[in-house]
């Protein structure tokens, strides 16, 4: 897969849609692809973030320690990306992901990111449109959650 | 050494300037009968009359007398020209023996410094000392007192016969010569000055540069490079004004001289003219004095220079013999190996008030007094200033006591040579420096301390051995064989160097550097002709590696070198090549104007498609750097052109869309097939080599090699699978591919890999012995500062000594580290002394005996459970922890 794919498939990746293409082929350039064997480890809970990986191809699971054992709670593919937030902010990983297949993924340092949003204000921008977004559909699944229930009174 | 120039070229070179002065003289007699033969044979052979003349017996007539005196002149000349060669000769090589000398002694009275006294003195003082300040000197002893011997000759012979001719004009043509004599020197004086201030502001202007070198990494963190620059500045402005009043008195000096010395021809006009218009003089004997006053001008003015010259020689020696004298110094015989066997150290270190002051002021180390066996491990703990560093130096006899002594067994340190300080007691200080040479050169220092195994010589170079002996001889120079094997296995307790270097991989564990010292085997290079099992053996382990590579997890970390397919985590040169460049022929940087490599790519039709992906690669970078700001670090870490080159490309880009590549010049050519040249298909994903793209490099590959030149033969190392290549290091030469990119923690696997290999094969220890061969740069600068330590006791436990100083030695060891080599460094001297300054008063509980040292005294000693209780100095030191 050559940088022009990998470019595709960052504006796949809702974060990244609205980002001017060129600005992404740098981002693309700049950042590594890395492949897994299966059952290696990206990271594990609780480590500090320093990258956030988007699944090329092939799964990836994704963990969360709970006092029962390890439970597996969704399983990454294609387009997908994973620890976003810890390039964000800094917040220790919430979850361990693990490859469950010959995995490859295209690695966005924290480092690399915030430069890049850095030198292309416009980038943060939409970032920043991207993640208000979610914020108003949590806001939206909260109040419809908070909301009294029909008959239920 | 001796206090004036004069006293030191007399004692060391009288004879030879006694020589050079007589041969001098000898050739006076020569040099007057050229000037005289050309005068008899215009006077008598050409012009002369009553013929036939008698020359030794023959009857000669005018032609035949003319050739006589003719031939005799050309030998003259030549025997003349040949004395000459001679004294030069002579002189220069007297000279150069001179300074030889000097610059030896100067060395080594450096090596007698006392310690502190390198607080004061730094290198950059030193150096010019010894090598630029003292040349001239080389140059003037030769000159010493022939020069002035002949030219003061010269002079005589040619007052004389003025004074023949008249005493008036001959006490005319002296007449000024007090002036000079009484003037000048006075002149001179002032210059003199200046020339010794120049000196010392020269001097220290390479003591600030050398400073400056040394501590740039600072300089650059604080931004100071301005302030550094103007203190530079300052400094050359100094010795400009100093450069230019000296030219101002120098040029003074010359135009009076020059002034007195027409002044004297203008007595001559004036008063010999009066006397030949008197009649009183003949007008042939004026014109004669006249062209002897001339011949007196050369001889008095090679005087005035020999003068000035030997003034500044003069204050030269002065200023440096001044400076290597100071107070202090280790006496010559504590240095001076008389060859006696030096037998191990018994009993006890006892130190009675010993004080260490410096400057007679600050004192440092204040009446200490203590007894500690030397079969005990001994701490020394305090906090930093409180004397522990210097009396642990004073113990290793580093440094001389100012005050009270110190006693080893039943000698008194002061007065113990170095042979046996240097040899039955190691130290190993905080800041131990590691020489530019090999990790094993550095182990092996402290068991070279004189030639031990002469060198093996044939005749020729038996005759040449002798030669450099007798020349240093004469120069006083230490006459060791440099070249020869100093290492004493025997002080290492083995035999020979296959042992010896199993006893410093043994040392080396000891100090928890195993590890370090197999990766430097790996990262280095082998030369096969100097080890050829190993390569041999590293072969073998490239056949495993190979095995391995059959399961899939492996396969996918590395890409082998393979002669018929392209290795896509390697750049394109690099598959071109398929070998190592092993000078600048094919370095990377030159290979797009290399004219054979030019060659092949067109024999391949190769050219044009790689200055095409040239231009692709060259337009993706524009198009993705060229929005960011010049010099940003993308550029650096990413980019194929620099900030600064991309405009230029941008230009090429916007030429060729308007005339073509084909229109392009050489130049612009190259530099685009250069880019093309770095491209790693898995690394940068640009899809610009294609497969049929990398099948005609490998053709060209093939080309490559086959049609190489003869004498180029010897400029690359190609890859082949069953051949070690010389040029790379053990890890490429066991993988024999490349590492690929994207391969998560491939570093980590792939170096567990090779380490399974190596242990399979029991092929660790072999590595390990070459990593013995790592360079570790200037000043150990390839070690990190942990491993320079740990290197340090290594040196110091090679050669098994009596007592082992050790003061802050392990402060850049990781916790775990340092506990570990502490164990073993304990258990290694069991039965042996140790007395070791602690940074960290905690780690003392593993020591027998304690010393507490504060304020420069010893304010506690005994056993850690005596000490370890509420109240003492040392509670109190580990709970400030």
């Amino acid at each position: 897969m050559s940088i022009n794919e990998e470019v595709e498939l960052l504006r796949r990746i809702p974060l990244f849609a609205k980002v001017d293409p060129s600005k992404l082929k740098l981002l693309a350039f700049a950042s590594q692809r890395l492949t897994f064997a299966a059952d290696q480890v990206l990271f594990n809970q609780g480590d500090m973030g320093d990258a956030a990986y988007i699944v090329i191809d092939g799964e990836a699971d994704v963990i969360i320690d709970t006092p029962s054992g390890p439970v597996t709670v969704y399983t990454a593919k294609r387009n997908d990306i994973i620890g976003e937030i810890a390039i964000l902010c800094d917040v220790p990983r919430t979850a361990t992901v693990k490859a469950k297949s010959n995995l490859v993924t295209l690695v966005i340092s924290k480092d690399l990111f915030f430069r890049m949003v850095t030198e292309f204000p416009q980038m943060a921008v939409e970032i920043m449109r991207e993640l208000a977004q979610r914020l108003e559909q949590t806001n939206l699944k909260l109040r419809e959650a908070m909301a009294p229930q029909p008959g239920a009174s | 050494m001796d206090p004036t120039i004069f006293k030191f070229i007399w004692r060391y070179s009288r004879p030879q300037q006694i020589y050079v002065l007589l041969i001098t003289v000898t050739s006076f007699p020569i040099l007057y009968a050229t000037l005289e033969l050309p005068k008899i044979i215009i006077n008598e052979a050409i012009g002369g009359q009553d013929f036939p003349k008698a020359v030794w017996g023959l009857e000669l007539a005018q032609v035949p007398y003319l050739l006589v005196l003719c031939f005799a002149f050309l030998a003259l000349v030549l025997v003349n020209g040949g004395l000459k060669y001679y004294i030069n000769v002579y002189r220069g090589r007297l000279g150069e023996r001179m300074l030889r000398r000097l610059r030896f002694e100067l060395f080594s009275r450096v090596m007698r410094f006392p310690l502190p006294h390198f607080k004061r003195v730094s290198s950059g003082e030193i150096i010019p000392m010894i090598t630029a300040e003292v040349e001239p000197v080389g140059g003037f002893i030769g000159d010493a007192l022939a020069l002035p011997a002949f030219q003061g000759g010269m002079l005589l012979v040619y007052l004389g016969f003025i004074f023949v001719q008249d005493p008036f004009l001959g006490l005319a043509a002296v007449a000024l010569y007090p002036v000079q004599i009484v003037v000048i020197p006075k002149l001179q004086r002032h210059v003199n000055q200046l020339a010794k201030q120049r000196v010392r502001t020269v001097r220290m202007l390479s003591d600030r540069i050398g400073e400056t070198v040394a501590g740039v990494g600072e300089i650059h963190a604080n931004d100071a490079s301005r302030l550094v620059r103007a203190d530079i500045a300052d400094r050359l402005g100094t010795i400009y004004n100093i450069r230019y009043k000296i030219f101002q008195r120098k040029f003074a000096i010359k135009f009076l001289n020059n002034f007195i010395a027409q002044l004297t021809p203008f007595f001559f006009y004036s008063i010999g003219g009066y006397f030949v218009i008197r009649g009183e003089l003949s007008f042939g004997a004026l014109v004669a004095v006249l062209a002897a006053y001339k011949d007196l001008a050369s001889p008095w003015k090679e005087l005035l220079t020999w003068y000035q010259i030997k003034e500044d020689v003069r204050i030269k020696y002065d200023q440096v013999v001044e400076q290597f004298a100071p107070e202090g110094m280790l006496k010559p015989e504590l240095q001076d190996d008389q060859g006696e066997e030096v037998g191990p150290i018994t009993g006890e270190l006892a130190a009675s008030n010993v004080s260490l002051s410096e400057d007679g002021r600050v004192t440092l180390v204040d009446g200490a007094s203590f007894v500690v066996p030397l079969d005990q491990h001994i701490a020394i703990v305090g906090t930093g200033g409180s004397g522990k560093e210097e009396l642990s130096q004073l113990i290793a006899r580093l440094v001389m006591p100012t005050g009270g002594s110190v006693r080893l067994g039943d000698h008194n340190m002061a007065d113990l040579p170095e042979s046996v300080t240097g040899r039955r007691i190691a130290y190993v200080g905080s800041n131990s420096y590691v020489f530019s040479a090999s990790v094993e050169d550095n182990l092996f220092l402290g068991l070279k301390y004189r030639p031990i195994r002469e060198r093996e010589l044939d005749d020729e170079e038996r005759k040449q051995r002798q030669q450099a002996i007798d020349d240093a001889e004469v120069s006083g120079n230490i006459t060791d064989d440099y070249r020869a094997d100093w290492t004493d296995y025997e002080a290492a307790g083995v035999a020979d160097l296959d042992s010896l270097q199993q006893r410093a991989l043994e040392v080396l564990s000891l100090v928890d550097m195993d590890s370090d010292i197999y990766q430097m085997g790996l990262r280095g290079t082998v030369d096969p002709a100097n080890r050829p099992e190993l390569t041999e053996r590293i072969l073998e382990a490239r056949r495993v590696m190979r095995e391995r590579l059959a399961d899939p997890q492996i396969a996918a970390l590395i890409e082998s070198f393979d002669e018929d397919r392209y290795n896509t985590n390697a750049t394109l040169s690099e598959n071109l090549l398929f070998g190592t460049p092993k000078d600048q022929r094919f370095a990377e940087d030159g290979l797009a104007e290399n004219p054979y490599v030019l060659e092949i790519l067109r024999e391949a039709g190769l050219y044009d498609d790689l200055v095409q992906v040239g231009y692709q690669v060259a337009d993706t970078m524009v198009e993705l750097f060229s929005g960011l700001a010049p010099g940003h670090e993308f550029f650096e870490q990413f980019s194929f052109i620099s900030s600064e080159d991309l405009p230029e490309y941008q230009l090429l880009l916007g030429h060729v869309s308007r005339a073509g590549l084909e229109n392009l010049k050489d130049e612009d050519r190259a530099r685009l097939l250069g880019l093309s040249f770095k491209l790693i298909p898995a690394r940068h994903r640009l899809d610009l080599v294609t497969e049929e793209l990398q099948a005609r490099v490998i053709d060209a590959r093939r080309r490559f090699a086959e049609n190489l030149p003869a004498s180029d033969a010897d400029a690359i190392e190609f890859f082949s699978s069953d051949r070690y290549n010389a040029a790379g290091t053990l890890q490429d030469n066991i993988l024999f591919g490349k590492l690929a990119y994207g391969q998560a923690q491939s570093a980590q696997r792939v170096g567990e890999l090779i380490s399974d290999v190596l242990d399979q094969l029991g092929l660790r220890p072999a590595v390990m012995e070459a990593g013995l061969d790592f360079q570790v740069g200037i000043a150990g600068s390839r070690l990190s500062a942990a491993q320079r330590q740990k290197l340090a006791i290594a040196r110091a436990v090679l050669k098994r000594p009596d007592l082992l100083v050790l003061d802050e030695a392990t402060t850049a060891l990781d916790a775990a580290s340092q506990s570990r080599v502490m164990d073993n460094l304990l258990r290694e001297f069991k039965g042996k002394g140790i007395i070791w300054a602690l940074h960290r008063a905690n780690l003392a509980s593993r020591f027998d005996r304690i010393l507490v040292m504060r304020n420069g005294k010893v304010a506690e000693q005994g056993q850690y459970e005596e000490l370890n209780r509420d109240g003492t100095a040392l509670k109190e030191l580990m709970q400030a922890e």
